[in-house]
């Protein structure tokens, strides 16, 4: 018996092991998943949370539920790979393997910025890239009586790199609602050199940070948070007061890479941007957010990559050469507040565009334009993702490549 | 859209970015950089080949990789490219800035 090996049932790697199972013969190739996590988590719920849209049931259930009949499911921490002998080290076990996945992911880690571990993490400083994050800032927002937010990116890469804007449009949502809007100011920080920074979504979306009354603070690098007098502060001393931060820490990949010596700076593992095939080792690939390709680490560039990475694997055991067929292809709802969402779809080398999608001229949804059908999108998605997505459906007339047909690339209309 | 610098047509993005890198040269950096209102150096020069050899391995740019870059520290690199240091530097050096997917 042959053994593939999946490292972490997260989003991407649930759904590899859905993909493969049946097309790998069950007399030749065990298939194992591993992950010390019994929980799986809605990711895109965090940013529910902690507005009180989401109940903390919706966004959780048993991983293993969504692992296939056939594949041997160990809930247990992984101590090292040993790429060169063709082995990973468990808590109390060894496994050998003839081709090895990576999905292990990307988490935050605050404790790479001065200060923000300080007195006053959970208390006036809070992520939503956590489950227990987003719950504490939930606890803190039901309370809160206005001031300061700021909200807050630390450096890039970050999974899902549109969420701490929808944090802002939302939270604007949030306060309106509840008729404390005026007793807040909110504050949007980016080390970039704005919001958008895509010619094609500034010229698009500029109106929405001035139509919610958000102010802007580009081109901050963070430096440290001074505790004490409740600021950020970046390299070239620039100050940010707030009296409620929330952040979005540095993003690392798991310390698993680290320790096997197989990551770069940031513990992502070199990977090539078309094939998935990890750069270092040919029996090695990565998929999800453990890799350092350049495309977005979101759920739907790991389902994509999933349809392409199935394909190259079996290619890769038949001895015949890789397809480099993935291009980046990235689709995803941004919140807007009020009930409303955009849609973006866009690659490697293709800006979001203006368009329908998924048909040509029908839609329904509509690209880089508020409306409130990609608000439900986006709402019915949660569906999709529990019943489709980790279990390797294919989502209906949406393909792994980004498609030209029905859009628009003339950035003025 | 075309435009003109140290006597030299170039193309750029709207912000004013080369759009093709093989346009580049040293006599262009040095026309961006005057426009930036920056007067070259060694030290810039030295940061601005660091920033084309890592484009060229397709590495996003990042306040982190120049930290640990070891040609300069974080402090200089802002003294050397005030306000917005790798969003001046990249321009300089012909290479994109740093995006995110909006």
């Amino acid at each position: 018996m042959k053994n593939l090996v999946i490292l972490g049932s997260g989003t991407a790697g649930t759904m590899m092991a859905n993909h493969l199972r049946p097309k790998l013969n069950k007399g030749e190739w065990n298939i194992s998943i591993v992950d010390q996590y019994k929980t799986h988590y809605y990711q895109p719920g965090f940013l529910f949370l902690p507005f009180d849209t989401y109940t903390e049931e919706q966004v959780k259930k048993v991983g293993k539920k969504f692992i296939p009949k056939g594949v041997n499911y160990i809930q247990k921490k992984i101590e090292k790979i040993l790429p060169e002998d063709n082995k990973v080290e468990l808590e109390d076990e060894t496994l050998d393997y003839d081709i090895l996945i990576v999905a292990t992911g990307s988490k935050i880690a605050p404790d790479e910025t001065e200060g923000l571990l300080g007195p006053l993490w959970k208390k006036d400083i809070f992520d939503f890239y956590t489950f227990e994050g987003a719950l504490a800032l939930r606890n803190k927002l039901r309370e809160w009586e206005g001031g300061k937010l700021v909200v807050h990116i630390t450096e890039l890469p970050i999974k899902c790199p549109v969420a701490p804007l929808e944090f802002a449009f939302l939270a604007d949502s949030y306060f309106k609602e509840k008729g404390m809007r005026n007793k807040v100011d909110i504050t949007y920080v980016t080390p970039l050199d704005g919001a958008f920074t895509k010619p094609t979504c500034s010229t698009a979306l500029s109106y929405l940070l001035e139509e919610k009354g958000i102010k802007l603070e580009p081109d901050f690098a963070i430096e440290r948070v001074d505790n004490e007098n409740k600021k950020i502060i970046d390299y070239a001393d620039k100050k940010v007061p707030f009296d409620l931060l929330v952040t979005v820490p540095t993003n690392m990949g798991d310390e698993v890479i680290e320790r096997s010596g197989m990551g770069d700076d940031l513990n992502f593992i070199p990977t090539h941007k078309h094939t998935l095939q990890s750069i270092e080792h040919e029996n090695v690939f990565v998929i999800g957010d453990a890799t350092n390709v350049p495309a977005s680490k979101a759920g739907s560039v790991a389902h994509f990559q999933a349809e392409t990475l199935t394909d190259n694997i079996l290619l890769y055991l038949k001895g015949y050469k890789l397809k480099e067929e993935f291009d980046g292809h990235a689709n995803c709802f941004i919140e807007t507040g009020d009930k409303k969402a955009l849609l973006i779809d866009f690659n490697y080398v293709t800006e979001p565009v203006h368009g329908t999608f998924p048909f040509s001229k029908i839609g329904p949804l509509k690209l880089l334009k508020e409306s409130v059908f990609n608000h439900w999108g986006k709402l019915v998605f949660r569906w999709i993702y529990w019943n489709m997505l980790l279990k390797g459906i294919a989502i209906p007339f949406v393909s792994r490549n980004m498609s030209f047909k029905g859009k628009v690339f003339d950035i003025k209309k | 859209m075309e435009t003109t610098i140290a006597g030299y047509k170039i193309n750029t993005t709207e912000d004013g970015y080369l759009t093709d890198f093989s346009q580049w040269t040293k006599e262009i950096g040095e026309g961006l950089a005057k426009e930036q209102g920056i007067e070259m150096t060694d030290k810039h020069w030295e940061v601005v080949e660091f920033l084309q050899g890592k484009h060229k391995e397709d590495t996003a740019l990042s306040i982190r990789g120049i930290k640990k870059s070891g040609v300069i520290d974080i402090k200089s690199f802002y003294a050397l490219f005030p306000g917005g240091p790798l969003k001046k530097s990249t321009l300089i050096a012909g290479i994109p800035k740093p995006k995110s997917c909006i």
